[in-house]
């Protein structure tokens, strides 16, 4: 299963993926990692500007990724009783 | 795993190493006891030390019958988190310790106004302080809600004079 | 209302701008995030699944209009035009940016409030009866006495740094509406024989992961001694509480294993000590909180009767008005769970409306209930039906308090960290199934409580009817407990048998209620009583079979 970096903005929190050579705030930006995945977690986490670096697992769909765990579509999406505040990569049908 | 929510267990950290230099931060007057630290059980055991070591899970009361005889009781925090310390400096000051009572190990500055009020008078932190934020801490609450070993008045004996 | 004078706002003050230069020792990297987090936590701000999220202290549940307008302003300003009233009576919001923090905390103390010690390993804030000083059956208003426990608490030197969070609650009645057996330490006010005032305590009680009900660990504290009584139990806790499992470090455990004799013989110990050093607040100090809680300036020629010929009217008065010591007064809950809501949020407007009918209807004073409901305390009769009207055209008065639509849930792992399974939808589906107002009030009393994980902020073990969110490889699944209550008759829920996905624990707890309702002796047996009487064997055949 293909893996993506994921953390959270220490300055506001938000959620973020990790698109190759910067930050995104969606999903669908983000970039399978391989093997480097490890010693940029380790890095980040050493830097200490993104809270809680974490690779996660997720299936290739069309147009980006669905990660594999609930909490991590929730993650990605928002809260699934919010539509209204749902982020554009995905809808909230699949949480 | 992830500790979002700051749970991780401290009991197992592990505690500084004994040192004999004094403390780099002293809030007192004389002269540093220059003498070795004995860990509770030796200086329980050998009646010659005059600065005794305790751990987190250390009895503080087991100093009681002692204090006449001890310079300095150094209080380790293998990690800030765990507040055993705390209770034993407050218990020492209560039971009249007038000697120097150390925090050693993971000691931040966030914690040093805490440390102050439970009776701590002097600080051997792993990484050093910076003076500047230490002052600004220590000056910060003009009030206090409670008594603690520091002498400070709550705010409820000012209400009342 | 408690108002803070020169000390408590400079105390509020001090503490704003200590953590204002944290903040910024942190964005300049000079501490760590291990080292930041626990000095953010104990100012209420967590780092959840979306954003920062924080908790604000509502001390003992009670606020004023302004403070409730200004819970909209921050809901408005720094978060998404929302907030979530919480079972411990604070309130909650999901989308704070720390870079906005500082300015928010100015805002807050601005109307003397804060998020001091609402999340952290410390004594979080006190909660109390949410009929105070309303109720028939009250010794005398126990939020005096949390206020006092409020400031001997904050900022405590020898208890930031507990082996786990502790939680205390106070009351003043037989009546417990604030479930003081589930709380770490529990407080009641009684009388002792020689007619003084004091406390019986009880110590230990709580639910997560392990819940248990609470000790007496004295049967009655003089109110006088009541802190450093406090201070010699949290004295004991902060140093043999465990620190190895942090599964094992709340204070039931030590008293679980150290048996409650053992453990009140140690605090007694302690507190011979304690107690000659002068700890207590003076009589002086208690006259000066206790006067800041008058009764209200009651209008005595008001009308003791109602007009009940709306019938919409009369459905709400009878759902969700409680009788009032005073006569021609009425206490009325604000049902925060309208139907396809979410339990506990309110917007910036509802809490607008609110304020403005607090003022002009309830002596300018709303509570907090920890089933994430709003009361106005002090309502005359007379202006029931025009508050009323008011609340309903804000969608506010649906009347179902304690019915089946009246559901507490956590924020589960829509927002959470922790959270294993979702909860706010569970309560919406099983609402939404019960959706026939009239159904529900055949159905009754019934107490349901969705907890997204083994913590339990949800109070499953404290339901009626618990449902439990666990995770079962990936798959959000709910277990189903049966028989809780955090009332005065406190007991707590058992798993039933094995869980559920989400329809199917909507389906079960639709089979339950199904079969109380032909087994039950008559209207007047609530669920929880028709549970106690038949045990749980024919509950598991109705749902199992």
């Amino acid at each position: 299963m293909p893996r993506i970096l994921t953390g959270n903005r220490l300055e506001t929190g938000d959620v973020l993926w990790w698109n190759g050579s910067d930050w995104s705030r969606h999903i669908r930006d983000a970039v399978a990692i391989g093997e480097e995945g490890e010693a940029l977690v380790a890095e980040l986490v050493a830097a200490e500007r993104i809270n809680d670096p974490v690779l996660i697992e997720v299936e290739a769909v069309a147009d980006g990724w669905l990660p594999k765990t609930t909490r991590e579509r929730v993650r990605a999406i928002g809260p699934s009783v919010r539509p209204d505040f749902a982020l554009p990569s995905l809808t909230v049908d699949v949480i | 795993m992830l500790d979002n929510q700051d749970q991780q267990a401290v009991g197992a950290a592990v505690p500084p190493p004994l040192s004999d230099a004094p403390a780099p931060l002293r809030f007192r007057t004389d002269t540093p006891d220059d003498g070795p630290i004995a860990p509770l059980a030796d200086f329980l055991a050998n009646s010659n030390f005059a600065a005794v070591r305790l751990d987190p899970a250390d009895d503080a009361r087991a100093l009681v019958p002692h204090l006449g005889r001890l310079k300095l009781i150094e209080v380790a925090f293998p990690k800030f988190r765990d507040g055993r310390g705390y209770s034993a400096a407050r218990i020492l000051r209560e039971a009249g310790f007038k000697g120097e009572i150390r925090a050693a190990g993971d000691v931040l500055v966030d914690q040093i106004g805490f440390m102050r009020r439970v009776g701590f008078d002097s600080f051997a932190p792993a990484k050093p302080l910076d003076p500047t934020v230490v002052k600004l801490t220590l000056e910060r609450y003009p009030y206090v809600y409670m008594k603690a070993a520091d002498g400070k008045q709550p705010v409820w004996a000012l209400r009342h004079g | 209302m408690y108002r803070y004078d020169q000390y408590d706002q400079a105390i509020v003050d001090a503490r704003v701008a200590e953590f204002k230069e944290q903040v910024g020792r942190r964005m300049r990297n000079e501490i760590t995030e291990d080292q930041f987090k626990p000095l953010r936590l104990m100012n209420g701000l967590y780092l959840q699944l979306h954003a920062y999220m924080l908790r604000v202290a509502i001390p003992y549940g009670t606020l004023s209009g302004t403070q409730m307008r200004m819970l909209a302003h921050i809901a408005r300003k720094y978060d998404r035009d929302y907030g979530h009233f919480t079972t411990r009576q604070n309130i909650q919001y999901n989308w704070i940016k720390l870079e906005q923090f500082a300015d928010l905390l100015d805002d807050l103390s601005k109307v003397e409030m804060h998020a001091f010690q609402t999340s952290g390993n410390c004594i979080r804030n006190i909660s109390s009866d949410q009929f105070a000083g309303a109720a028939a059956d009250e010794l005398a208003d126990p939020r005096p006495y949390a206020e006092l426990l409020r400031q001997w608490s904050t900022l405590h030197p020898e208890f930031s740094f507990l082996p786990r969070k502790f939680k205390i609650a106070v009351i003043a009645s037989d009546t417990d509406r604030a479930a003081i057996q589930l709380h770490d330490i529990g407080l009641q006010l009684i009388k002792n024989e020689a007619g003084d005032l004091g406390f019986r305590v009880y110590v230990g009680g709580g639910m997560g992961r392990t819940p248990v009900i609470g000790s007496i660990v004295r049967e009655f504290i003089p109110v006088g001694q009541f802190l450093s009584y406090s201070e010699a139990i949290l004295r004991v806790y902060n140093r043999y509480g465990r620190r190895d499992n942090i599964y094992k470090a709340r204070i039931k455990i030590l008293v679980n294993e150290l048996g409650i004799a053992e453990f009140t013989r140690q605090v007694e110990a302690e507190w011979a000590l304690l107690e000659p050093l002068g700890l207590d607040a003076p009589q002086a100090e208690y006259a000066r909180i206790i006067a800041q809680f008058p009764e209200p300036a009651y209008d005595l020629a008001a009308p003791d009767t109602l007009d009940l010929s709306d019938p919409d009217f009369a459905v709400w008065v009878k759902q969700n008005v409680h009788a009032h010591k005073q006569p021609g007064y009425a206490i009325a809950t604000i049902s925060l769970k309208p139907k396809g809501g979410i339990p506990g949020d309110a917007s910036s407007a509802q809490m607008d409306l609110i304020a403005d009918l607090a003022e002009k209807y309830a002596q300018d004073e709303i509570r907090v209930t920890h089933s994430q409901n709003l009361v106005l305390a002090h309502v005359r009769k007379a202006d029931l039906y025009a508050l009323w009207s008011a609340l309903a055209e804000a969608d506010l008065a649906t009347p179902n308090l304690d019915l089946v639509s009246d559901i507490i849930a956590c924020p589960g792992m829509d927002y959470c960290t922790l959270a294993n399974a979702r909860s706010i939808p569970i309560a919406q589906k099983i609402a939404a199934k019960f959706e026939d107002l009239e159904t529900q009030r055949d159905i009754g009393e019934l107490k349901i409580k969705v907890s997204g994980c083994i913590n339990g902020c949800g109070h499953h073990h404290a339901g009626h009817i618990g449902i439990l969110g666990v995770d079962k490889k990936g798959e959000e699944s709910y277990q189903l407990l049966l028989g809780g209550s955090g009332a005065e008759d406190t007991s707590l829920a058992k798993i039933l048998g094995p869980g559920f996905d989400e329809n199917g624990i909507v389906d079960a707890v639709d089979k339950l209620v199904a079969f109380y309702r032909t087994v039950r002796t008559g209207p007047s047996e609530r669920f929880l009583d028709t549970y106690r009487r038949l045990g749980a064997a024919p509950f598991k055949e109705a749902v199992y079979a």
